[in-house]
């Protein structure tokens, strides 16, 4: 009964998320994605891993919660996570920008103040002249 | 400056640590070691207090970071001077004055003697002085055995900043240095570089004041982040 689905999306959808995470493992290793950012990605990685091989769990857990069709827990937790994400995203982009502003204002400072000594400087050196 | 002199660089990362920072450094100052010369460098990550200030009136380097980069990044701030620098050796000092800079001749000796590239000062080889909670004792001994699994080999105190590297190692750290909780990840770094690493038993106190890097809300994320960066710098840096 509960075998509404084929093997053939399990096959499918171990293959992608083993891919998945093979290629977030290489960015890792790259270092084109920070670990902190990485850990999302491997639980969700691993979540979908153990659920393409597990497929009677789904079913267990949305009857667990309370949902009857284990689709809709599925498509309700994965928006409610990428929701989530994403707002973690946006902070973390508006912390880099004040960082980034901050970082500009204090170079432009310390520029005019090198150059501030340097013009001191030049002017010792001719009137020693 | 003497030529026969070899030179370290007591690195102190410090954050809000307006209370202690004074002390730290004047400890530091006031150590004579024979052929050394200590120079203390405050790395100061942005504090929201009077850390800077007070710093300023110390006879001390202050490296001011206009932006907060977080322990492993202050730390790295202090590495680039001191690989910029030609120092021998750099060591770092938490500055809430947990280590005692009466321990640092201990490390030093050691470097001297075993002419290993890097000693970590550890709390756990006597279990003498300030030994931390029951809950960050247990995710020691895990990250022990998830950094052997890795790398082969044992350090009981992994997640000590309190360390000694000598220049060869500088120039690898000013380069590449985590930001985020550098402890133990940087221990497979090492091992995957070849460093020798050796541990010897020092006494830390708690904490003077100030706020751990590590607190326990984030443990759990501590662990994970710990680990997969651990298993991820293994792979990205062996041979």
């Amino acid at each position: 009964m509960e075998q509404y689905y084929s093997y053939r999306i399990q096959l499918i959808s171990i293959i992608v998320s083993l891919a998945f995470l093979f290629y977030i493992s290489r960015l890792i290793i790259k270092g084109k994605l920070r670990e902190e950012y990485a850990i999302f990605w491997v639980i969700s990685t691993i979540l979908l891993i153990i659920f393409s091989f597990w497929r009677r769990g789904l079913d267990i857990i949305a009857h667990l919660v309370g949902v009857y069709l284990a689709p809709n827990l599925v498509f309700t937790s994965a928006i409610f996570a990428i929701l989530i994400y994403l707002l973690h995203l946006s902070i973390v982009v508006s912390q880099l920008h004040d960082k980034n502003k901050i970082m500009s204002q204090e170079l432009a400072l310390l520029k005019e103040k090198i150059m501030k000594i340097e013009s001191i400087e030049n002017k010792d050196s001719t009137n020693n002249q | 400056m003497n030529k026969n002199f070899k030179k370290l660089a007591v690195i102190i990362p410090a954050y809000n640590e307006q209370d202690n920072i004074a002390m730290v450094v004047n400890d530091i100052l006031s150590i004579k070691y024979p052929g050394f010369q200590l120079l203390p460098i405050v790395v100061n990550d942005c504090s929201q207090d009077n850390t800077a200030a007070i710093v300023e009136n110390l006879d001390c380097i202050l490296l001011d970071l206009p932006v907060n980069l977080g322990i492993g990044g202050a730390v790295q701030t202090g590495y680039k001077y001191a690989y910029e620098h030609n120092f021998d050796y750099a060591i770092q000092v938490d500055g809430d004055g947990q280590h005692p800079a009466g321990e640092i001749s201990k490390l030093l000796l050691e470097a001297e003697q075993t002419q290993a590239n890097i000693i970590i000062g550890s709390r756990f080889i006597t279990n003498n002085g300030f030994q931390s909670t029951a809950m960050r004792r247990f995710g020691i001994v895990f990250l022990k055995s998830w950094i052997k699994l890795f790398s082969g080999i044992t350090i009981y105190d992994n997640t000590s900043g309190f360390r000694l590297i000598d220049n060869e190692v500088l120039e690898v750290v000013q380069a590449n240095y985590p930001d985020e909780y550098p402890e133990p990840e940087s221990i497979l770094l090492f091992s995957n570089k070849g460093f020798q690493i050796k541990e010897i038993p020092v006494l830390m106190k708690a904490r003077q004041g100030g706020e751990s890097s590590i607190t326990s809300f984030n443990q759990l994320y501590y662990m994970i982040k710990v680990s997969l960066a651990i298993f991820y710098t293994y792979l990205r840096t062996k041979k």
